[in-house]
């Protein structure tokens, strides 16, 4: 069957999905867009969360067929969400292409120059949250749903958004450090 | 497999008449893992998120309608003074992601002994509203459960809403898992006290075949504050009958060991969790309906 929906602020469409297909599968596969991970295909691991409607769900757990007609926003396009939001705007969003090429580029040294990214994926950053980085899309984009509605987290409220998105390696602590200090660049305008 | 997309509610169950084989979907939790995992090639995948009566809710009187599909996120956040046992419930289902999405319909449609809304619907005495082409009922939350992962539907019904009457005393829920979030349970318990009835009722969940209510607890706590005149004195629960309600909760377990825990564990920790909710709502209930007598 044919799904279109809204990925990214632009219109797209799948062709040849199969009925059982999820969410996920068509955004990786189908659309050529694998910031969303597959992991645990259970609901249980949150790395393949994205924002259906503006809600983040576990785009494992969604038919393809449930999104039709609806707004999906995955990691690829977290840096235009962010940026039209704090300009008050509404996304104009970001093609496939360029979503299809979409890579992290902050403005350490280290990771290059170049791509804007969402202020929560520059605090991943400089925090050091990133170590695989398998969970990191999922985290940045239940961290910057949170950070949208609460833009003044308690350590209990971080906690409480993530505790759907499982990392093995980072022990959370520099996950923490990172959504801390987003929030506070974001509270002072930075 | 064919995606049946129906628009209304109408639609949806004529779709179910046509289709008794069809699969509901709506948060996907339960649909969506079994396809994942190829357990399961559905002939049929209903998506219900487009019929907007499913996730709405109306307080009318002294009942709450709660919409099939309304997400345990909402329950959680702006149900919490009508449903508090639900409420807390839907706290301790998965994580936001999951929250999101899910719905009660959907735990009573795989009526797993898992569900984490059983123990508290069966505490609060809720009633599901089911309905084909044929009509409408309303199945007691009692008669519900049938057997491990088997409820009361006719193949052609779809659930459509949980009635549950406002909470007219305190509720309170537990449940044990190694963490907080993204647990199935170990095992569960609900509990509400029913000041107008004088009574209350309980839920244990993953801790027999079914949900089940500790109906001996249940008869002999409602005896024993009777006796006590413990509605009117709003004295503190005697020791003795906190211990022998809680050894009556444990044994109203028919539990298995799997590997989230022994049957032996679960029965313990069934027994544990009545006795400490009792003392929750209990004080609660003495604290707000008696705020000078027996408080010391």
């Amino acid at each position: 069957m044919r799904v279109e929906f809204t990925v990214n602020g632009q219109l797209q469409q799948a062709d040849d999905v199969w009925e059982g297909e999820s969410l996920l599968y068509v955004l990786r596969e189908r659309l050529g867009l694998p910031g969303s991970k597959n992991a645990c295909e259970q609901g249980e691991c949150g790395s393949c969360t994205v924002r259906l409607d503006g809600v983040p769900v576990c785009s494992c757990l969604v038919a393809a067929g449930q999104v039709e007609g609806r707004e999906v926003v995955t990691v690829e396009g977290l840096a235009d969400h962010a940026a039209q939001r704090s300009r008050g705007a509404r996304a104009c969003g970001t093609p496939l292409d360029e979503a299809r090429a979409w890579q992290a580029r902050g403005t350490d040294s280290g990771a290059g120059e170049g791509t804007p990214l969402s202020p929560v994926q520059q605090a991943f950053i400089d925090a050091g949250a990133v170590q695989c980085g398998f969970c990191t899309p999922g985290l940045l984009v239940a961290a910057d749903e949170m950070l949208e509605r609460n833009p003044d987290p308690s350590d209990a409220d971080i906690r409480e958004a993530l505790s759907g998105n499982l990392c093995r390696c980072t022990g959370y602590e520099k996950i923490m450090d990172a959504v801390r200090l987003a929030a506070a660049r974001q509270s002072e305008g930075v | 497999m064919e995606f049946l997309r129906p628009a209304s509610w109408e639609e949806a169950l004529a779709a179910k008449a046509e289709h008794p084989a069809a699969v509901p979907i709506a948060g996907g939790t339960d649909v969506m893992v079994e396809i994942n995992f190829d357990h399961r090639r559905p002939e049929y995948l209903m998506d219900l998120n487009r019929i907007g009566d499913l996730y709405a809710w109306e307080v009318a009187g002294d009942t709450v309608r709660l919409g099939a599909s309304v997400p345990y996120t909402r329950i959680m956040e702006e149900l919490r003074a009508e449903l508090p046992g639900l409420a807390l419930a839907s706290h301790t289902v998965a994580s936001p992601q999951i929250r999101h999405r899910g719905g009660v319909g959907g735990n009573l449609g795989t009526a797993s002994p898992a569900g984490d809304a059983h123990p508290a619907l069966l505490a609060a005495g809720a009633e599901v509203e089911v309905e084909s082409v044929r009509g409408a009922r309303r199945i007691p939350i009692d008669d519900f459960y049938t057997g491990v992962k088997r409820n009361a539907l006719e193949p052609d019904e779809l659930i459509r809403a949980v009635h549950v009457k406002k909470a007219g005393g305190p509720q309170q829920y537990s449940k044990v898992g190694t963490r907080n979030a993204m647990v199935i349970a170990v095992c569960a318990f609900g509990i509400a006290l029913h000041p107008g009835t004088r009574t209350v009722r309980t839920g244990i969940g993953s801790a027999a075949p079914t949900p089940v209510r500790a109906r001996a607890a249940e008869e002999f706590l409602n005896a024993a504050l009777e006796e006590g005149g413990f509605w009117d004195n709003g004295k503190i629960i005697t020791p003795s009958v906190a211990k022998r309600f809680a050894d009556l909760c444990a044994g109203a377990c028919n539990p298995i060991d799997d590997v989230r825990g022994t049957a032996g564990y679960r029965r313990h920790a069934v027994g544990v969790m009545a006795r400490r909710t009792l003392t929750w709502t209990w004080e609660s209930y003495r604290g707000a309906g008696r705020t000078t007598e027996g408080a010391a």
